[in-house]
Protein backbone atom coordinates (compact mmCIF):
# COMPACT_ATOMS: atom_id res chain seq x y z
CA UNK A 1 0.00 0.00 0.00
CA UNK A 2 1.14 3.30 -0.81
CA UNK A 3 0.54 6.31 1.33
CA UNK A 4 -2.05 9.10 -0.47
CA UNK A 5 0.00 12.20 -1.72
CA UNK A 6 -1.39 15.46 -3.52
CA UNK A 7 0.29 16.39 -7.03
CA UNK A 8 -0.88 19.24 -9.09
CA UNK A 9 -1.53 18.74 -13.12
CA UNK A 10 -0.61 21.68 -15.33
CA UNK A 11 -2.30 21.65 -18.68
CA UNK A 12 0.28 23.65 -20.19
CA UNK A 13 -1.12 25.26 -23.88
CA UNK A 14 1.29 26.72 -26.77
CA UNK A 15 0.33 30.85 -26.22
CA UNK A 16 1.16 30.82 -30.59
CA UNK A 17 -2.41 28.68 -30.75
CA UNK A 18 -4.28 30.21 -27.98
CA UNK A 19 -7.06 32.02 -27.64
CA UNK A 20 -11.29 30.56 -28.19
CA UNK A 21 -10.12 27.62 -30.43
CA UNK A 22 -11.67 27.59 -33.55
CA UNK A 23 -13.45 23.80 -33.66
CA UNK A 24 -16.85 23.27 -34.56
CA UNK A 25 -19.31 23.71 -32.34
CA UNK A 26 -20.18 20.08 -31.62
CA UNK A 27 -16.01 19.25 -31.13
CA UNK A 28 -16.16 22.42 -29.03
CA UNK A 29 -18.84 20.86 -26.91
CA UNK A 30 -17.39 17.15 -26.75
CA UNK A 31 -14.64 18.40 -25.28
CA UNK A 32 -16.60 20.88 -22.75
CA UNK A 33 -18.68 17.74 -21.69
CA UNK A 34 -15.43 15.73 -21.51
CA UNK A 35 -13.83 18.09 -19.50
CA UNK A 36 -16.32 18.38 -16.99
CA UNK A 37 -16.96 14.35 -16.93
CA UNK A 38 -13.83 13.74 -15.95
CA UNK A 39 -13.98 16.50 -13.09
CA UNK A 40 -17.15 14.40 -11.90
CA UNK A 41 -15.46 11.19 -12.09
CA UNK A 42 -12.48 12.27 -10.22
CA UNK A 43 -14.67 13.97 -7.52
CA UNK A 44 -16.99 10.99 -7.20
CA UNK A 45 -13.43 8.85 -6.70
CA UNK A 46 -12.86 10.94 -3.73
CA UNK A 47 -9.82 12.05 -5.53
CA UNK A 48 -10.60 16.01 -6.40
CA UNK A 49 -9.37 18.55 -4.45
CA UNK A 50 -9.56 21.67 -7.16
CA UNK A 51 -9.73 22.31 -10.39
CA UNK A 52 -9.60 25.85 -11.87
CA UNK A 53 -9.84 27.16 -15.33
CA UNK A 54 -7.33 30.03 -16.20
CA UNK A 55 -8.54 33.44 -17.81
CA UNK A 56 -6.50 33.64 -21.17
CA UNK A 57 -3.64 35.59 -21.19
CA UNK A 58 -4.80 38.99 -22.19
CA UNK A 59 -6.29 39.21 -18.87
CA UNK A 60 -2.90 38.56 -17.01
CA UNK A 61 -0.98 40.97 -15.44
CA UNK A 62 2.89 41.11 -14.34
CA UNK A 63 2.93 43.07 -11.07
CA UNK A 64 6.13 43.76 -8.81
CA UNK A 65 6.18 45.48 -5.68
CA UNK A 66 7.85 48.99 -6.17
CA UNK A 67 9.94 51.29 -3.87
CA UNK A 68 7.25 51.97 -1.43
CA UNK A 69 5.81 48.54 -1.59
CA UNK A 70 2.97 49.22 -3.78
CA UNK A 71 1.74 47.13 -7.11
CA UNK A 72 3.89 48.04 -10.31
CA UNK A 73 1.84 46.80 -13.45
CA UNK A 74 4.13 46.00 -16.09
CA UNK A 75 3.14 47.98 -19.12
CA UNK A 76 4.28 45.36 -21.80
CA UNK A 77 3.06 41.44 -20.93
CA UNK A 78 6.03 39.99 -21.72
CA UNK A 79 6.21 36.97 -24.16
CA UNK A 80 6.55 33.25 -23.40
CA UNK A 81 5.88 30.13 -25.52
CA UNK A 82 3.66 28.91 -22.86
CA UNK A 83 1.09 29.71 -20.54
CA UNK A 84 -1.33 27.79 -18.10
CA UNK A 85 -4.19 27.03 -19.01
CA UNK A 86 -5.44 24.82 -16.11
CA UNK A 87 -4.87 22.85 -13.00
CA UNK A 88 -6.37 20.20 -11.33
CA UNK A 89 -5.40 19.34 -7.79
CA UNK A 90 -5.50 15.79 -6.92
CA UNK A 91 -5.47 13.30 -3.93
CA UNK A 92 -4.07 10.02 -4.66
CA UNK A 93 -2.52 6.30 -3.83
CA UNK A 94 0.96 7.33 -5.09
CA UNK A 95 2.36 8.53 -8.46
CA UNK A 96 1.11 6.12 -10.96
CA UNK A 97 -2.48 7.02 -10.51
CA UNK A 98 -0.98 10.47 -10.86
CA UNK A 99 -0.09 9.74 -14.23
CA UNK A 100 -3.01 7.94 -15.22
CA UNK A 101 -5.72 10.76 -14.61
CA UNK A 102 -3.10 13.21 -16.62
CA UNK A 103 -2.83 10.99 -19.59
CA UNK A 104 -6.62 10.86 -19.56
CA UNK A 105 -6.28 14.87 -19.35
CA UNK A 106 -4.48 14.55 -22.58
CA UNK A 107 -6.56 12.59 -24.15
CA UNK A 108 -9.29 15.59 -24.50
CA UNK A 109 -10.74 15.02 -27.28
CA UNK A 110 -10.43 18.14 -29.85
CA UNK A 111 -11.13 18.85 -33.82
CA UNK A 112 -13.23 16.08 -34.96
CA UNK A 113 -13.13 14.48 -32.31
CA UNK A 114 -9.40 13.16 -31.95
CA UNK A 115 -7.21 13.23 -29.00
CA UNK A 116 -5.37 16.33 -28.54
CA UNK A 117 -2.60 14.55 -26.83
CA UNK A 118 -1.52 17.69 -24.86
CA UNK A 119 1.20 17.49 -22.71
CA UNK A 120 0.66 17.69 -18.69
CA UNK A 121 3.05 18.78 -16.47
CA UNK A 122 2.89 16.44 -13.51
CA UNK A 123 4.22 17.44 -9.88
CA UNK A 124 4.09 16.32 -6.21
CA UNK A 125 3.02 18.69 -3.36
CA UNK A 126 5.22 19.25 -1.11
CA UNK A 127 3.23 17.55 1.90
CA UNK A 128 5.68 14.46 2.11
CA UNK A 129 6.66 13.23 5.34
CA UNK A 130 9.59 14.49 6.88
CA UNK A 131 11.11 11.32 8.25
CA UNK A 132 12.97 11.28 11.42
CA UNK A 133 16.68 12.17 10.41
CA UNK A 134 19.81 10.50 11.51
CA UNK B 1 -30.34 14.16 34.39
CA UNK B 2 -28.24 15.21 32.00
CA UNK B 3 -24.56 15.62 32.39
CA UNK B 4 -23.33 18.63 31.63
CA UNK B 5 -20.24 18.76 28.55
CA UNK B 6 -16.94 18.68 28.86
CA UNK B 7 -14.15 17.64 26.86
CA UNK B 8 -14.64 14.02 27.67
CA UNK B 9 -17.99 13.76 26.13
CA UNK B 10 -16.52 14.16 23.10
CA UNK B 11 -13.57 10.93 23.54
CA UNK B 12 -17.16 8.90 25.00
CA UNK B 13 -19.35 10.20 22.15
CA UNK B 14 -16.72 8.64 19.98
CA UNK B 15 -15.78 5.54 21.44
CA UNK B 16 -19.76 4.60 21.34
CA UNK B 17 -19.44 4.94 17.61
CA UNK B 18 -18.75 1.93 16.96
CA UNK B 19 -20.61 -0.56 18.91
CA UNK B 20 -23.97 1.79 17.66
CA UNK B 21 -22.63 0.62 14.23
CA UNK B 22 -22.17 -2.59 15.25
CA UNK B 23 -25.98 -3.09 16.48
CA UNK B 24 -27.37 -1.30 13.59
CA UNK B 25 -25.10 -3.26 10.71
CA UNK B 26 -26.06 -6.36 12.46
CA UNK B 27 -29.71 -5.66 13.40
CA UNK B 28 -30.72 -4.50 9.83
CA UNK B 29 -27.86 -6.04 7.42
CA UNK B 30 -26.80 -3.07 6.11
CA UNK B 31 -23.63 -1.78 6.71
CA UNK B 32 -23.39 0.72 4.31
CA UNK B 33 -26.28 2.26 5.39
CA UNK B 34 -26.18 1.85 9.26
CA UNK B 35 -22.36 3.79 8.95
CA UNK B 36 -24.24 7.06 7.12
CA UNK B 37 -27.35 6.40 10.03
CA UNK B 38 -24.71 6.56 12.65
CA UNK B 39 -22.93 9.49 11.52
CA UNK B 40 -25.84 11.62 11.03
CA UNK B 41 -26.60 10.38 14.49
CA UNK B 42 -22.96 11.61 15.95
CA UNK B 43 -23.45 15.14 14.06
CA UNK B 44 -26.83 14.86 15.85
CA UNK B 45 -25.29 14.64 19.84
CA UNK B 46 -22.10 16.79 18.35
CA UNK B 47 -25.04 19.64 18.01
CA UNK B 48 -27.28 19.02 20.78
CA UNK B 49 -25.03 17.33 23.68
CA UNK B 50 -23.15 20.15 24.23
CA UNK B 51 -26.33 22.73 24.91
CA UNK B 52 -28.20 19.93 26.74
CA UNK B 53 -25.70 17.96 28.37
CA UNK B 54 -25.08 14.24 27.69
CA UNK B 55 -28.22 11.89 28.24
CA UNK B 56 -28.15 9.31 30.81
CA UNK B 57 -27.68 6.93 28.37
CA UNK B 58 -25.85 8.25 25.19
CA UNK B 59 -25.44 5.12 23.66
CA UNK B 60 -29.51 4.21 23.81
CA UNK B 61 -29.87 7.53 22.52
CA UNK B 62 -27.24 7.17 19.51
CA UNK B 63 -28.59 4.00 18.90
CA UNK B 64 -32.31 4.88 18.82
CA UNK B 65 -31.42 8.23 16.47
CA UNK B 66 -29.26 6.22 14.39
CA UNK B 67 -32.76 3.60 14.34
CA UNK B 68 -34.95 6.53 13.54
CA UNK B 69 -32.76 7.44 10.67
CA UNK B 70 -32.75 4.28 9.33
CA UNK B 71 -36.02 3.74 9.12
CA UNK B 72 -36.74 7.52 7.59
CA UNK B 73 -34.53 5.93 4.96
CA UNK B 74 -36.33 3.04 4.48
CA UNK B 75 -39.58 4.40 4.21
CA UNK B 76 -38.87 7.03 1.82
CA UNK B 77 -37.17 4.14 -0.28
CA UNK B 78 -40.08 2.29 0.09
CA UNK B 79 -42.57 5.80 -1.01
CA UNK B 80 -40.39 5.83 -3.82
CA UNK B 81 -41.33 2.42 -4.56
CA UNK B 82 -45.23 3.04 -4.13
CA UNK B 83 -45.83 0.44 -1.58
CA UNK B 84 -47.27 0.56 1.40
CA UNK B 85 -46.05 2.21 4.07
CA UNK B 86 -46.67 -0.44 7.04
CA UNK B 87 -43.68 -1.94 6.71
CA UNK B 88 -41.48 1.03 7.42
CA UNK B 89 -43.51 1.83 10.55
CA UNK B 90 -43.72 -1.95 11.62
CA UNK B 91 -39.82 -1.18 10.98
CA UNK B 92 -39.70 1.75 13.28
CA UNK B 93 -41.26 0.53 15.92
CA UNK B 94 -39.25 -2.79 15.77
CA UNK B 95 -36.34 -0.54 15.97
CA UNK B 96 -37.12 1.52 19.18
CA UNK B 97 -38.27 -1.58 21.47
CA UNK B 98 -35.18 -3.74 21.38
CA UNK B 99 -33.63 -4.46 24.32
CA UNK B 100 -30.41 -2.12 23.76
CA UNK B 101 -27.76 -3.81 25.77
CA UNK B 102 -28.37 -7.25 25.04
CA UNK B 103 -27.89 -6.47 21.42
CA UNK B 104 -24.38 -5.27 22.04
CA UNK B 105 -21.28 -7.24 21.25
CA UNK B 106 -17.89 -7.08 22.15
CA UNK B 107 -16.49 -8.35 18.79
CA UNK B 108 -18.29 -5.67 16.97
CA UNK B 109 -15.23 -3.19 16.98
CA UNK B 110 -12.98 -5.82 15.75
CA UNK B 111 -15.60 -6.36 13.10
CA UNK B 112 -15.51 -3.25 11.90
CA UNK B 113 -11.64 -2.96 11.77
CA UNK B 114 -11.39 -5.88 9.72
CA UNK B 115 -14.24 -4.36 7.31
CA UNK B 116 -12.83 -0.81 7.17
CA UNK B 117 -9.25 -1.79 6.48
CA UNK B 118 -10.06 -4.54 4.16
CA UNK B 119 -7.43 -5.53 1.32
CA UNK B 120 -9.94 -5.05 -1.35
CA UNK B 121 -10.05 -0.67 -0.47
CA UNK B 122 -6.94 1.80 -1.28
CA UNK B 123 -5.26 2.79 1.46
CA UNK B 124 -6.62 6.25 1.46
CA UNK B 125 -9.99 4.50 1.60
CA UNK B 126 -9.69 2.34 4.35
CA UNK B 127 -7.87 5.33 6.27
CA UNK B 128 -11.33 7.34 5.78
CA UNK B 129 -13.74 4.89 6.07
CA UNK B 130 -11.72 3.17 9.80
CA UNK B 131 -11.71 7.08 10.86
CA UNK B 132 -15.27 7.69 10.32
CA UNK B 133 -16.62 4.26 11.45
CA UNK B 134 -14.16 3.01 14.03
CA UNK B 135 -12.67 6.42 14.86
CA UNK B 136 -16.45 7.97 15.01
CA UNK B 137 -15.15 11.24 13.48
CA UNK B 138 -16.82 13.28 11.20
CA UNK B 139 -16.53 13.57 7.58
CA UNK B 140 -15.65 17.72 8.27
CA UNK B 141 -13.30 16.65 10.40
CA UNK B 142 -11.30 13.84 8.37
CA UNK B 143 -11.70 16.45 5.26
CA UNK B 144 -10.06 18.83 7.51
CA UNK B 145 -7.58 16.71 8.60
CA UNK B 146 -6.15 15.39 4.78
CA UNK B 147 -6.35 19.02 3.20
CA UNK B 148 -9.34 17.82 0.91
CA UNK B 149 -12.97 19.41 0.58
CA UNK B 150 -15.51 17.46 2.44
CA UNK B 151 -17.52 16.75 -0.28
CA UNK B 152 -14.12 15.01 -2.09
CA UNK B 153 -14.06 13.06 1.69
CA UNK B 154 -17.55 12.09 1.86
CA UNK B 155 -17.13 10.56 -1.89
CA UNK B 156 -14.43 8.78 -0.65
CA UNK B 157 -15.97 7.28 1.94
CA UNK B 158 -19.19 6.14 0.21
CA UNK B 159 -16.77 4.62 -2.81
CA UNK B 160 -15.28 2.92 0.14
CA UNK B 161 -18.33 0.99 1.45
CA UNK B 162 -19.69 0.63 -2.67
CA UNK B 163 -16.34 -1.83 -2.31
CA UNK B 164 -17.25 -3.72 0.71
CA UNK B 165 -20.57 -4.04 -0.97
CA UNK B 166 -19.43 -5.45 -3.58
CA UNK B 167 -17.15 -7.65 -2.35
CA UNK B 168 -20.03 -9.13 -0.57
CA UNK B 169 -17.91 -9.30 3.01
CA UNK B 170 -20.30 -10.42 5.71
CA UNK B 171 -20.37 -8.15 8.97
CA UNK B 172 -18.62 -11.00 11.21
CA UNK B 173 -15.20 -12.20 12.34
CA UNK B 174 -13.12 -13.55 9.50
CA UNK B 175 -12.47 -17.29 10.00
CA UNK B 176 -9.43 -17.89 12.04
CA UNK B 177 -7.12 -18.69 9.50
CA UNK B 178 -7.82 -15.29 7.47
CA UNK B 179 -7.60 -13.74 10.87
CA UNK B 180 -3.59 -12.72 10.73
CA UNK B 181 -3.36 -11.73 7.32
CA UNK B 182 -6.32 -9.42 7.84
CA UNK B 183 -5.06 -8.48 11.29
CA UNK B 184 -1.77 -7.03 9.27
CA UNK B 185 -4.03 -4.69 7.14
CA UNK B 186 -5.75 -3.31 9.88
CA UNK B 187 -2.38 -2.38 11.25
CA UNK B 188 -0.90 -1.05 8.38
CA UNK B 189 -3.85 1.44 8.23
CA UNK B 190 -3.26 2.61 11.46
CA UNK B 191 0.58 2.53 10.69
CA UNK B 192 -0.52 5.35 8.30
CA UNK B 193 -2.65 7.11 9.84
CA UNK B 194 -0.01 7.46 12.47
CA UNK B 195 1.99 8.32 9.92
CA UNK B 196 0.48 11.01 8.34
CA UNK B 197 0.15 12.40 11.67
CA UNK B 198 3.80 12.26 12.83
CA UNK B 199 4.39 14.08 9.28
CA UNK B 200 2.06 17.24 9.58
CA UNK B 201 2.95 17.61 13.35
CA UNK B 202 5.05 19.76 11.39
CA UNK B 203 4.37 23.27 9.72
CA UNK B 204 1.32 25.23 9.05
CA UNK B 205 -1.43 23.10 9.60
CA UNK B 206 -2.55 23.40 13.29
CA UNK B 207 -6.02 23.80 12.62
CA UNK B 208 -6.04 20.00 11.62
CA UNK B 209 -6.87 17.21 13.64
CA UNK B 210 -4.23 15.26 15.61
CA UNK B 211 -3.68 11.96 13.54
CA UNK B 212 -0.83 10.72 15.82
CA UNK B 213 -3.38 10.82 18.62
CA UNK B 214 -6.07 9.44 16.72
CA UNK B 215 -4.40 6.67 15.55
CA UNK B 216 -2.43 5.78 19.06
CA UNK B 217 -6.50 5.77 20.52
CA UNK B 218 -7.74 3.74 17.62
CA UNK B 219 -3.93 1.39 17.92
CA UNK B 220 -5.38 1.18 21.77
CA UNK B 221 -8.73 -0.24 21.63
CA UNK B 222 -7.65 -2.16 19.08
CA UNK B 223 -5.40 -4.05 21.60
CA UNK B 224 -7.46 -4.29 23.86
CA UNK B 225 -9.53 -6.62 21.32
CA UNK B 226 -8.85 -10.46 21.18
CA UNK B 227 -6.68 -11.62 19.69
CA UNK B 228 -3.95 -10.12 21.94
CA UNK B 229 -1.14 -9.92 18.91
CA UNK B 230 2.24 -9.35 20.07
CA UNK B 231 2.49 -6.67 16.68
CA UNK B 232 -0.34 -4.68 17.47
CA UNK B 233 1.26 -4.40 21.17
CA UNK B 234 4.65 -3.43 19.16
CA UNK B 235 3.02 -1.21 16.94
CA UNK B 236 1.41 1.07 19.87
CA UNK B 237 4.59 0.66 21.54
CA UNK B 238 6.27 2.10 18.08
CA UNK B 239 3.78 5.43 18.21
CA UNK B 240 4.02 6.20 21.81
CA UNK B 241 8.07 5.90 21.78
CA UNK B 242 7.75 8.24 18.57
CA UNK B 243 5.01 10.41 19.45
CA UNK B 244 7.17 10.85 22.65
CA UNK B 245 9.78 13.27 20.94
CA UNK B 246 6.90 15.23 19.46
CA UNK B 247 7.86 18.74 21.45
CA UNK B 248 11.63 17.91 20.65
CA UNK B 249 11.51 17.66 17.03
CA UNK B 250 10.64 21.03 15.52
CA UNK B 251 11.93 24.52 16.78
CA UNK B 252 9.95 27.72 17.31
CA UNK B 253 9.92 28.30 13.32
CA UNK B 254 8.76 25.07 13.38
CA UNK B 255 12.15 23.74 11.39
CA UNK B 256 13.02 20.28 11.52
CA UNK B 257 15.43 18.83 14.67
CA UNK B 258 17.47 15.78 13.88
CA UNK B 259 17.05 13.08 16.37
CA UNK B 260 20.97 13.52 17.47
CA UNK B 261 19.96 17.59 18.12
CA UNK B 262 17.03 17.09 20.03
CA UNK B 263 16.43 18.04 23.17
CA UNK B 264 15.89 15.31 25.36
CA UNK B 265 14.59 16.96 28.47
CA UNK B 266 11.23 17.54 25.91
CA UNK B 267 11.19 14.28 25.71
CA UNK B 268 7.07 12.95 27.07
CA UNK B 269 8.94 10.45 30.00
CA UNK B 270 5.55 8.58 30.32
CA UNK B 271 4.93 7.79 26.86
CA UNK B 272 8.26 6.46 26.68
CA UNK B 273 7.53 4.50 29.71
CA UNK B 274 4.68 3.16 28.53
CA UNK B 275 6.39 2.19 25.47
CA UNK B 276 8.81 0.43 26.87
CA UNK B 277 6.46 -1.40 29.10
CA UNK B 278 4.43 -2.49 26.27
CA UNK B 279 7.42 -3.27 24.05
CA UNK B 280 8.59 -5.39 26.77
CA UNK B 281 5.55 -7.13 27.00
CA UNK B 282 5.38 -7.58 23.68
CA UNK B 283 8.60 -9.42 23.28
CA UNK B 284 8.23 -11.77 25.74
CA UNK B 285 5.56 -13.72 23.80
CA UNK B 286 8.27 -15.20 21.32
CA UNK B 287 7.55 -14.20 17.32
CA UNK B 288 8.89 -10.62 16.77
CA UNK B 289 7.90 -8.80 13.99
CA UNK B 290 8.20 -5.60 12.05
CA UNK B 291 6.15 -2.95 13.92
CA UNK B 292 7.97 -4.89 17.10
CA UNK B 293 11.52 -4.58 16.01
CA UNK B 294 10.37 -0.24 14.83
CA UNK B 295 9.58 -0.29 18.07
CA UNK B 296 12.57 -1.64 19.80
CA UNK B 297 14.79 0.64 17.74
CA UNK B 298 12.98 3.44 18.73
CA UNK B 299 13.22 2.53 22.02
CA UNK B 300 16.75 2.76 21.66
CA UNK B 301 17.24 5.73 21.05
CA UNK B 302 14.57 6.67 23.77
CA UNK B 303 16.80 5.41 26.17
CA UNK B 304 20.06 7.14 25.44
CA UNK B 305 20.13 10.05 27.45
CA UNK B 306 22.60 12.22 24.98
CA UNK B 307 22.67 11.36 21.22
CA UNK B 308 26.30 9.75 21.88
CA UNK B 309 25.54 7.58 24.60
CA UNK B 310 22.92 5.79 21.79
CA UNK B 311 23.65 1.87 21.40
CA UNK B 312 24.38 1.50 17.83
CA UNK B 313 25.71 -1.30 17.82
CA UNK B 314 22.17 -2.89 19.38
CA UNK B 315 20.49 -0.72 16.27
CA UNK B 316 22.34 -2.49 13.81
CA UNK B 317 21.84 -5.40 14.89
CA UNK B 318 18.13 -4.85 15.20
CA UNK B 319 18.12 -3.48 11.75
CA UNK B 320 20.21 -6.73 10.60
CA UNK B 321 16.72 -8.70 12.12
CA UNK B 322 14.49 -6.11 10.36
CA UNK B 323 15.99 -6.77 7.36
CA UNK B 324 15.33 -10.46 7.88
CA UNK B 325 11.91 -10.05 8.51
CA UNK B 326 10.55 -7.11 6.73
CA UNK B 327 12.95 -6.36 3.35
CA UNK B 328 12.90 -3.01 1.66
CA UNK B 329 14.89 -0.18 0.63
CA UNK B 330 14.14 1.95 3.53
CA UNK B 331 15.54 -1.29 6.11
CA UNK B 332 18.67 -1.33 3.59
CA UNK B 333 19.19 2.39 3.85
CA UNK B 334 18.89 2.42 7.69
CA UNK B 335 20.90 -0.43 7.78
CA UNK B 336 23.54 1.44 5.93
CA UNK B 337 23.44 4.36 8.38
CA UNK B 338 23.09 1.93 11.30
CA UNK B 339 26.79 0.65 9.98
CA UNK B 340 28.23 3.57 9.37
CA UNK B 341 27.57 4.60 13.17
CA UNK B 342 29.25 1.53 14.52
CA UNK B 343 32.05 1.04 11.93
CA UNK B 344 32.84 4.84 10.69
CA UNK B 345 31.41 7.14 8.05
CA UNK B 346 33.63 5.38 5.35
CA UNK B 347 31.87 1.80 5.68
CA UNK B 348 28.45 3.28 5.43
CA UNK B 349 29.57 5.59 2.59
CA UNK B 350 30.51 2.24 0.99
CA UNK B 351 27.05 0.56 1.80
CA UNK B 352 25.71 3.53 0.10
CA UNK B 353 27.33 2.92 -3.19
CA UNK B 354 25.88 -0.29 -3.40
CA UNK B 355 22.34 0.84 -2.81
CA UNK B 356 22.99 3.09 -6.13
CA UNK B 357 21.93 0.34 -8.23
CA UNK B 358 18.99 -0.27 -5.61
CA UNK B 359 15.62 1.04 -8.54
CA UNK B 360 14.09 1.55 -5.61
CA UNK B 361 16.79 3.85 -3.97
CA UNK B 362 18.51 5.24 -6.85
CA UNK B 363 18.39 8.81 -7.00
CA UNK B 364 16.15 8.91 -3.94
CA UNK B 365 16.65 11.80 -1.75
CA UNK B 366 16.90 10.13 1.30
CA UNK B 367 20.07 8.03 0.27
CA UNK B 368 21.58 11.46 -0.90
CA UNK B 369 21.14 13.00 2.76
CA UNK B 370 22.34 10.10 4.33
CA UNK B 371 25.01 10.44 1.26
CA UNK B 372 25.43 14.15 2.69
CA UNK B 373 25.62 13.53 5.97
CA UNK B 374 28.18 10.82 5.70
CA UNK B 375 30.43 13.06 3.70
CA UNK B 376 29.97 15.49 6.13
CA UNK B 377 31.59 12.97 9.12
CA UNK B 378 34.43 12.63 6.91
CA UNK B 379 34.93 16.40 6.55
CA UNK B 380 34.31 16.46 3.11
CA UNK B 381 32.26 19.85 2.99
CA UNK B 382 32.34 20.37 -0.53
CA UNK B 383 31.07 16.54 -1.37
CA UNK B 384 28.14 17.42 1.79
CA UNK B 385 26.61 20.52 0.25
CA UNK B 386 26.64 19.30 -3.05
CA UNK B 387 24.74 15.60 -1.72
CA UNK B 388 22.38 18.16 0.40
CA UNK B 389 21.61 20.65 -2.34
CA UNK B 390 20.69 17.54 -4.58
CA UNK B 391 18.61 16.08 -1.66
CA UNK B 392 16.92 19.08 -1.28
CA UNK B 393 16.00 19.17 -4.64
CA UNK B 394 14.28 15.57 -4.46
CA UNK B 395 12.24 15.48 -1.38
CA UNK B 396 8.82 16.35 -1.21
CA UNK B 397 8.59 17.78 2.40
CA UNK B 398 8.88 21.22 3.18
CA UNK B 399 10.03 20.99 6.13
CA UNK B 400 12.46 18.49 4.88
CA UNK B 401 13.79 20.85 2.43
CA UNK B 402 14.52 23.35 4.91
CA UNK B 403 16.53 22.00 6.65
CA UNK B 404 18.44 20.31 3.94
CA UNK B 405 19.01 23.84 2.20
CA UNK B 406 20.36 24.89 6.10
CA UNK B 407 23.00 22.38 6.24
CA UNK B 408 24.11 22.90 3.26
CA UNK B 409 24.18 26.53 3.66
CA UNK B 410 25.57 26.46 6.95
CA UNK B 411 28.74 24.16 5.64
CA UNK B 412 28.79 26.66 2.64
CA UNK B 413 29.61 29.57 5.46
CA UNK B 414 27.11 31.15 3.92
Amino acid sequence: MEQEMKYILMMNTMRAGCGVPQWPQKDLQAHIAFMMGLNQELHERGELVSAEGLSFPDQAKLIRAGKDGRPITDGVFPESKEFLAGFWIIDVDGPERAYAIAAQVSAAPGPGGAPLNMPIEVRPIMAGPPPEML
Amino acid sequence: MNKPWDETCGYLLRELAPQVLGVLSRRFRDFASAEDAVQEAMIAAFRQWPQEGMPDNPRGWLIQVASRRMADQARSEIARRERETTVARDAESATLAFDIDSDLDPDDTLILLFMCCHPALSPSSAIALTLRAVGGLTTAEIARAFLVPEATMAQRISRAKQSIRDSGVPFRLPSPEERAQRLSAVLHVLYLIFNEGYASSIGAHLQRLDLAREAIRLTRNTKSLPPDHAEVTGLLALMLLTDARRAARSGPDEELIPLERQDRRLWDRAEIAEGLELLTAALSKGSVGFYQLQAAIAAVHDEAERAEDTDWPQILALYELLRRVSPGPMVTLNHAIAAAMVHGPAQGLQLLTALDADPHLAGHYRLEAVRAHLLEKMGDHEGAIKHYRVAARQTTSIPERNYLMAQAARLAGL
